[in-house]
């Protein structure tokens, strides 16, 4: 396991942030150009749901590393209202605030594993993670 | 942060270079109908070239002002979409069906030129 490196989102240029530093870690990594948009992209989306829903929150990025093989995982957690349906907010085009609704089942086709814990009131996080091939 | 919108012939050429928050995605659909309307052009392209990541707001922003510019009569191409753009727009679920695109600058205004029958 590596050191994790953490953003914090508050302001909507922190989505820029995020994305950069989640491109550059997949870069130190070893993914190639197009995982590292898809990450970054991914990443967009995370921080975005974050500014957009909960004012604030962070995200977390880590490299990991199993027997055989090495990948990032990236964590998206907030402390905002929660979602209630996770199944309406999984669909594509369901969207509450007039997005395209690709948001987080985008991210889920873009990363290779994704969990979505979330709690009324109590706050939303997302666990994802892209291997290295 | 503005992106900024060229005049050349009867044209508007946008070639975005920086990262794009969105702030900047809204104020440029802002300016580029505003241009639009002062000009009174019939064609824009809109070069990706160096856009590295198109998420779900930015591609949204990106189709809407297609669709906003063409409501007020101008043909608009986007071009230079990276292939690693292309591919996570895909994975994203978003097709932008109904804009036109071209591969690179040239193109773009070729086909602009070939749509307005110019």
């Amino acid at each position: 396991m590596g050191t994790q490196s953490c953003i914090n989102i508050q302001k909507e240029w922190d989505i820029v942030g995020a994305r950069q530093l989640g491109r550059d870690i997949a870069k130190k990594i070893g993914f190639g150009t197009v995982d590292q948009a898809r990450i970054a992209t991914a990443v967009s989306e995370l921080a975005r749901n974050i500014y957009l829903y909960a004012d604030s929150g962070k995200v977390c990025f880590e490299a990991i590393e199993t027997i055989d093989k090495k990948g990032i995982s990236m964590i998206a957690i907030d402390s905002g209202p929660g979602i209630s349906d996770i199944s309406l907010v999984m669909q594509d085009g369901y969207s509450t605030s007039r997005g395209l609704g690709a948001g987080l089942p985008g991210v889920k086709r873009l990363m290779d594993e994704f969990d979505l814990i979330s709690e009324k009131e109590q706050g939303t996080e997302v666990k994802t993670i892209k291997w290295l091939r | 942060m503005r992106i900024p919108i060229l005049k050349l012939y009867n044209y508007l050429l946008i070639s975005i270079q920086t990262e794009i928050d969105d702030q900047t995605a809204i104020q440029f659909q802002e300016d580029l109908l505003d241009k639009i309307h002062k000009s009174g052009t019939s064609g824009v392209v809109i070069d990706l070239t160096s856009v590295e990541i198109i998420d779900s707001f930015i591609a949204k922003v990106l189709g809407d002002v297609v669709t906003m510019s063409d409501l007020m009569g101008a043909k608009v191409v986007l071009t230079g979409i990276q292939p690693a753009v292309a591919m996570t727009l895909v994975d994203l679920g978003i097709h932008l069906t109904g804009v036109a695109t071209a591969l690179d600058l040239e193109q773009g205004l070729i086909k602009l030129h070939q749509e307005l029958g110019e």
